[in-house]
């Protein structure tokens, strides 16, 4: 496959508005951690471990290529790829930041329409991860755990009957698994129950991160909840008891909705078309403003207050689209953030008159 | 699934999860709502912080040691050569062996971090295979320790070409 196929396009498989309850969830996402048997792990394996890691997992791709539910894929050195490809591949949150920033030794396998990656050689030697649209956690799980099957036919795993999966931190041990749902929930945050929901999430175990997790505020009120351990119980019960909770949310998201709409609704439809107006005629436009405004589209798109014109998928494909990375990686240079601003304003005019 | 509790009031549910990678060390910080308010955590993108980890201070039980951390600091793994001391600095582990070495501890980080230290999920079907072969294996080697006591030496040397066949499989 070609990577730039992959780099060049704003849409990716999730983006499919048809996933289930695709009003509140954006995607799900299952992880898989995996490490070898006779490598240290990557904290430790230096240069020559890392290539050795990096000749082994080539051999075993080969099957998972030839694999017809799980190929073709392709496996691309990340110090082969510019830093600009690098953090086009953290914006479509195919990589790591961690991942991009330290290429050295480093490999991603990809599927083509992007509903498998693997990070080779991050902190554990494999992440397997699947992505699928909607709440659609148990979809995501039957193809990394098939992604899995495979390379362990071909590779010795780090594994022991007491621990389980082995990993380099010890939060990930045992099943290795971190399942995963992206949520879009605007009427929490403008109801102001998010902060509660939250709270109650923390004391079923799951955890709470903004969209571009690592370290970041949560933009555009979309969520991402996970599970936060991964030893004791099984994939199916972690996974299940993520979806109950997931349930919960959803439930608690539209109520909000309908109830914002039922009692604010004049200021909830000024507010949704103000936003839809700056999109369409802003000329300047940073990230951050972009991804607010987006926010309020998508929730009159998802509550029919803006019935044409604009479809979800587009409004999905923009969450990538507008990030400075991709749109660099479009106008084909290095921009100055001002001039970013400008091309990203351009963008999604021309993105949301299409 | 038990709750990871906040780092800093040690109370509330921790609700507010961030990941840095600082000089190439990963720290994890694990707050409630509150208290990431009052730290400005919240709201704030990407700001800097250098609290020990939720991770370091498990292990390290909050600068507090627990019973064994003393001795447990020079134990050093000795296929990798991590030491146990810089486990707890960085929060992770440089080999499968380290599971070994550091196992006493794990014991105590693992029951704080999953509320459990037994997994209880997938098995790799290769590894399940290979755990059967060896239950196999060690159980033929009783019985033909069995037969030689009683001077079958045929039956000896079949059970014996069998052990020699399956050790082969598990090479
Ligand atoms: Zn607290
Ligand atoms: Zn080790």
């Amino acid at each position: 496959m070609n990577l730039d196929d992959v780099l060049y396009n704003s849409h990716s498989c999730w983006m499919d508005p048809s996933g289930p309850d695709s009003d509140v969830v954006l995607s799900a996402r299952v992880r898989l951690a995996r490490n070898l048997e006779d490598v240290p792990f990557p904290s430790r394996m230096g240069e020559e471990g890392a290539q050795r890691v990096l000749r082994m997992v080539e051999r075993a791709v080969e099957d998972l290529d030839r694999d017809p539910q799980l190929g073709p894929v392709g496996m691309f050195r990340l110090d082969d790829l510019g830093a600009l490809d690098r953090q086009v591949l953290v914006e479509k949150h195919l990589i790591s930041p961690n991942h991009a920033q330290q290429p050295r030794g480093r490999a991603i396998i990809l599927r083509q329409d992007e509903s498998l990656c693997i990070m080779v050689n991050e902190e554990d030697h494999l992440r397997i991860q699947s992505l699928a649209p909607g709440m659609q956690l148990d979809e995501a799980w039957r193809m990394a755990q098939a992604a899995d099957d495979v390379l362990e036919g071909r590779l010795n795993y780090a594994f022991c009957q007491r621990r389980g999966y082995l990993t380099t931190c010890p939060t990930n041990v045992g099943t290795g698994m971190r399942g995963s749902v992206m949520m879009h929930l605007p009427g929490l945050a403008m109801v102001g129950q998010a902060r509660q929901v939250f709270s109650a999430l923390g004391k079923l175990g799951l955890a709470v991160r903004g969209l571009y997790g690592e370290g970041s505020e949560a933009h555009g009120n979309i969520f991402q909840i996970s599970n936060q351990t991964s030893l004791g119980p099984s994939e199916e019960e972690i996974l299940r008891n993520l979806k109950a909770v997931s349930a919960q949310v959803i439930a608690h998201e539209r109520n909000a909705r309908r109830a914002l709409l039922s009692q604010t609704r004049i200021q909830l439809e000024d507010r949704v078309w103000r936003a839809y107006g700056l999109l369409l005629h802003a000329r300047v436009i940073s990230s951050e403003e972009a991804i607010r405004l987006w926010s309020d589209v998508r929730l009159g798109v998802d509550l029919g207050i803006i019935s044409e014109g604009i479809s979800t998928e587009t409004l999905n494909e923009l969450l990538v689209a507008t990030r400075p990375g991709f749109i660099q990686k479009v106008v084909g240079r290095e921009l100055e953030p001002s001039q970013r601003d400008a091309e990203r304003a351009a963008l999604i005019r021309h993105r949301l008159r299409r | 699934m038990r709750p990871v509790l906040c780092q800093e009031c040690g109370k509330r549910p921790a609700t507010v999860h961030l990941t840095q990678i600082i000089n190439g060390q990963k720290r994890e910080l694990h707050l409630c709502e509150q208290c990431a308010r009052a730290r400005g955590e919240l709201g704030i993108m990407g700001e800097p912080f250098t609290i020990p980890t939720l991770l370091s201070s498990i292990i390290t039980d909050g600068g507090h040691t627990f019973p064994g951390a003393g001795q447990a600091a020079g134990l050093r793994c000795d296929r990798c050569g991590l030491t146990y001391a810089e486990f707890a600095r960085t929060g992770m582990l440089g080999c499968r062996h380290c599971y070994q070495a550091f196992e006493n501890q794990l014991e105590s980080v693992l029951r704080r971090l999953h509320g459990t230290t037994v997994h209880g999920g997938k098995v790799p079907s290769r590894t399940g295979e290979e755990a059967r072969l060896k239950r196999e294996i060690s159980r033929l080697q009783e019985e033909l320790a069995q037969v030689v006591i009683r001077e079958e030496y045929e039956k000896a040397a079949q059970i014996r070409d069998r052990i020699r066949e399956l050790e082969k499989k598990l090479r």
